[in-house]
């Protein structure tokens, strides 16, 4: 050891003081010398990332908000050389209810705190009143149903006004609410002991799964109407909701399926040597521990299934993203399709993030072994 | 019934209902007579509605003309033809853009996934944004936000001309390039393209085997790349440049010649590769992540270099992880590339399933071929996927 003198100094052994390690290997010059710049393949990477961010960060942030508009009321009032949000202003209301009557908004935004409260019961185990909640929540399909749709004084609103976000939560909301029970079904068929059953449950579930949700939707908007007797008729609405029900409910059974082959088959054998008849077998042993498994699974169904009700648009629905496409086609707003694809695409993303960061925090929380 | 009669002698006086295999037959026979009676309905009630619209069921349609002109087609086609025709148009576009875009997304998905795991933190970070902003983005949305870029591009008058050479023109009728046009002498080329293919999977046996003998180690890679391009290479030269190109050339509205592709079909393609691929980015980072650390470091300790630790270790490994969620975006592409409806790019699903059923009203028959063909084509690569898989899969005692 050399002290500042240039004088060799000697420590005993075991009583060499502690001396702070290098400088160049610790804060923010080690981190950067560690994360960014380890090797010259590293380097090269860095400064090619960080040229692309520099060209492209900036130019967005200019178009998105410093050189964007947001007053004006027709494309020709947009003067700026960056976007025109104006469209999204004026719009607001139409992307988020459709062609709600104006004077009924509250009920769905009352609708739409109902829901939350729901969801808050569903999704979080230590809130007060758990089980009145969970009553609430089951009726609460009920309850949005006539808050939307009118009745008990309520104006009657027709389902061809409903639009926009609420329509694409609607959908969303409905199909998994379907699913879940005739995926529970679905799913326990598929592990049945009787051939038949089991043979009709796994055709089902293959079928839907292999073919695309579009054409369930043309069956359910084309083929349908078909195959009811005379006089009865769906409304467009009705049959989408239909398609997607079905749609979604063979991919819920294969999740839920997940979800039984993980119990242990004690559970199974000592329920049966309890003498449990078999839905009570699975209603009070296997289907509790099951589902719970695999909620991270039923919100990741349930985001594809947020996404994918995008295509209703094709049968002629006005969810969120028909009712952007259907705007920018307006002759007052043409050539505004970047800033109404960014504002849908934003709002998805919104959801749907959210959703999967749930679906990542709640697998940890229930992944309590030991990890790596 | 037998079994029924043995359960309720045994225990005499028991009801049908608390024997299982009774009540299991029970239930089946229910289900069964439920079903048919359902289905009997449904019958009935098609062939009265049918009746009653005057619309004739059978597949006779498919050799009617069809009447309308589809802009993009891999076989012949044109108005005058049958709709039987108009479905093999559209099952080949579909087959096209599901491999295209398969292709694709498996490259950019295996880059993302890798670079999603490099210790530089500004690489991974950059595809985490990339993953986490596209998947949670509708597919139909990205789709149609694609298509209305490249519909907005310059008009075709002011045609971007890519290179300034006069041969590749960007515009909002898609993108222009030249088409080689092959002269006499040019079989020559495929033919050496074949055997480099043939002479280079000679060589990896061979280097193979001399390798498992003697462990000295022979560049496969590279002189796998010099056969398979160099020797086309050199029929062409040794035949004297045997190949013209048809130049596309302006002519009123649009462009006249060469090889053409429609906004639709990249932006389409170009969605449906961008979305997956951040779906197979996952599959892999979580692959490779369900390697054990300890394969790394007795790799580095017998001296591999990190490079062959990746291809020779780690990735065969890693593989038997990917290749199962990967057979499933696989099928999620194919089955998504249906969406080419809402940009009017003439797939199975758009050509035959809207127009022709729009035009013959023979919703039943249209919408079960469409189905049957998605079924058969989930199927196959199902049956493909497994067999690879089988193939990588863990040999075990």
């Amino acid at each position: 050891m050399v002290d500042s003198t240039g004088n060799e100094t000697k420590h005993a052994p075991g009583q060499h003081p502690d001396m702070p390690p290098p400088r160049l290997s610790v804060g923010a010059v080690g981190w950067v010398r560690q994360n960014l710049f380890s090797s010259i393949p590293n380097s090269v990477l860095t400064l090619v990332s960080a040229a692309l961010i520099l060209y492209i960060v900036p130019g967005l942030l200019d178009w998105a908000i410093f050189s964007a508009q947001v007053d004006g009321n027709s494309r020709t009032d947009c003067t700026n050389t960056g976007a025109c949000w104006a469209l999204v202003r004026v719009r607001f209301n139409q992307f988020m209810f459709g062609f709600y009557p104006a004077s009924e908004y509250w009920r769905v935004i009352l609708a739409g705190i109902l829901l939350l409260l729901a969801l808050a019961y569903i999704l979080f185990e230590h809130l007060p009143y758990r089980t009145w909640g969970l009553l609430y929540a089951a009726l609460y399909p009920i309850i949005a149903f006539f808050l939307l749709a009118g009745g008990l004084g309520l104006e009657f609103v027709e389902t061809d006004r409903w639009g926009g976000l609420m329509l694409t939560i609607v959908i969303g909301i409905t199909g998994i609410a379907a699913s879940l029970p005739i995926g529970i079904i679905l799913a326990l068929g598929r592990r049945s002991q009787m051939p038949i059953v089991r043979v009709l449950c796994v055709a089902f579930i293959e079928f839907i799964r292999g073919v695309p949700l579009i054409t369930v939707l043309f069956m359910a908007s084309v083929m349908l109407p078909l195959f009811l007797p005379e006089g009865v008729n769906f409304n467009k609405l009705l049959r989408a909701l239909i398609g997607v029900a079905l749609f979604s409910s063979a991919y819920m059974a294969e999740v839920i399926r997940g979800g039984l082959q993980a119990i242990p088959k004690g559970q199974y054998e000592a329920a049966q040597a309890l003498g449990l008849s078999y839905w009570k077998m699975m209603g009070l042993i296997v289907l509790p521990q099951a589902l719970k498994i695999v909620i991270p699974g039923i919100v990741n169904t349930f985001i594809g299934l947020f996404k994918d009700s995008t295509l209703v648009l094709i049968i002629g629905l006005f969810d969120l993203l028909g009712i952007v496409k259907a705007a920018i086609t307006d002759a007052n707003w043409i050539g505004l399709s970047h800033e109404a694809y960014a504002f849908a695409g934003a709002t998805f993303w919104i959801f749907c993030f959210s959703m999967s960061r749930y679906s990542i925090w709640l697998e940890n929380k229930l992944h309590t072994g030991h990890k790596r | 019934m037998a079994v029924a009669t043995a359960g309720t002698s045994q225990s005499g006086g028991t009801s049908l209902w608390r024997d299982p295999k009774a009540r299991a037959i029970i239930v089946q026979v229910v289900v069964v007579a439920s079903l048919v009676a359902f289905l009997w309905f449904i019958i009935h009630n098609t062939a009265v509605n049918l009746e009653k619209r005057g619309i004739a069921t059978g597949f006779e349609f498919l050799s009617q003309p069809a009447g309308f002109d589809i802009a993009t087609s891999i076989i012949a086609y044109d108005a005058t033809m049958t709709h039987g025709r108009v479905f093999w148009v559209g099952l080949l576009n579909t087959i096209l853009v599901a491999v295209l875009g398969v292709v694709f997304a498996t490259v950019l998905g295996f880059i993302l996934g890798v670079l999603r795991l490099s210790p530089n933190w500004l690489i991974n970070r950059l595809a985490y944004v990339y993953i986490e902003v596209v998947r949670n983005i509708p597919v139909l949305l990205q789709i149609l936000f694609w298509w209305a870029f490249f519909l907005g591009l310059p008009r075709v008058k002011d045609a971007i001309n890519v290179f300034g050479q006069d041969i590749i023109f960007l515009s909002n009728r898609g993108l222009q390039s030249p088409w080689p046009v092959p002269e006499p002498g040019f079989g020559l080329v495929p033919i050496a393209f074949v055997v480099g293919i043939v002479a280079t999977i000679v060589l990896a046996r061979w280097a193979r085997k001399r390798q498992e003998q003697t462990g000295q180690h022979f560049p496969v890679v590279w002189s796998g790349f010099g056969l398979i391009v160099g020797l086309p290479l050199l029929a062409f030269i040794v035949t004297g440049f045997p190949l013209s190109w048809d130049i596309p050339v302006q002519k009123g509205f649009n462009f006249k010649g060469g090889f053409a592709v429609t906004p639709e079909f990249t932006g389409l393609w170009l969605a449906l590769s961008l979305y997956t691929a951040a779906f197979i980015a996952e599959n892999v980072r979580s692959g490779i992540q369900a390697v054990s650390h300890g394969q790394t470091e007795a790799a580095y300790a017998l001296g591999i270099k990190p490079s062959w630790t990746m291809r020779l270790i780690i990735l065969p490994q890693a593989l038997r992880v990917i290749v199962p969620p990967l057979t499933s975006q696989y099928l999620n592409l194919t089955k998504n590339s249906s969406l080419a409806i809402a940009v009017g790019f003439p797939d199975l699903v758009s050509a035959f399933g809207n127009t022709t059923l729009n035009q013959t009203g023979q919703a039943i028959e249209v919408i079960s071929m469409t189905m049957a063909v998605y079924l058969g084509l989930s199927l196959a690569i199902s049956v493909f996927m497994n067999w690879y898989n089988k193939k990588i899969a863990l040999v075990e005692r």
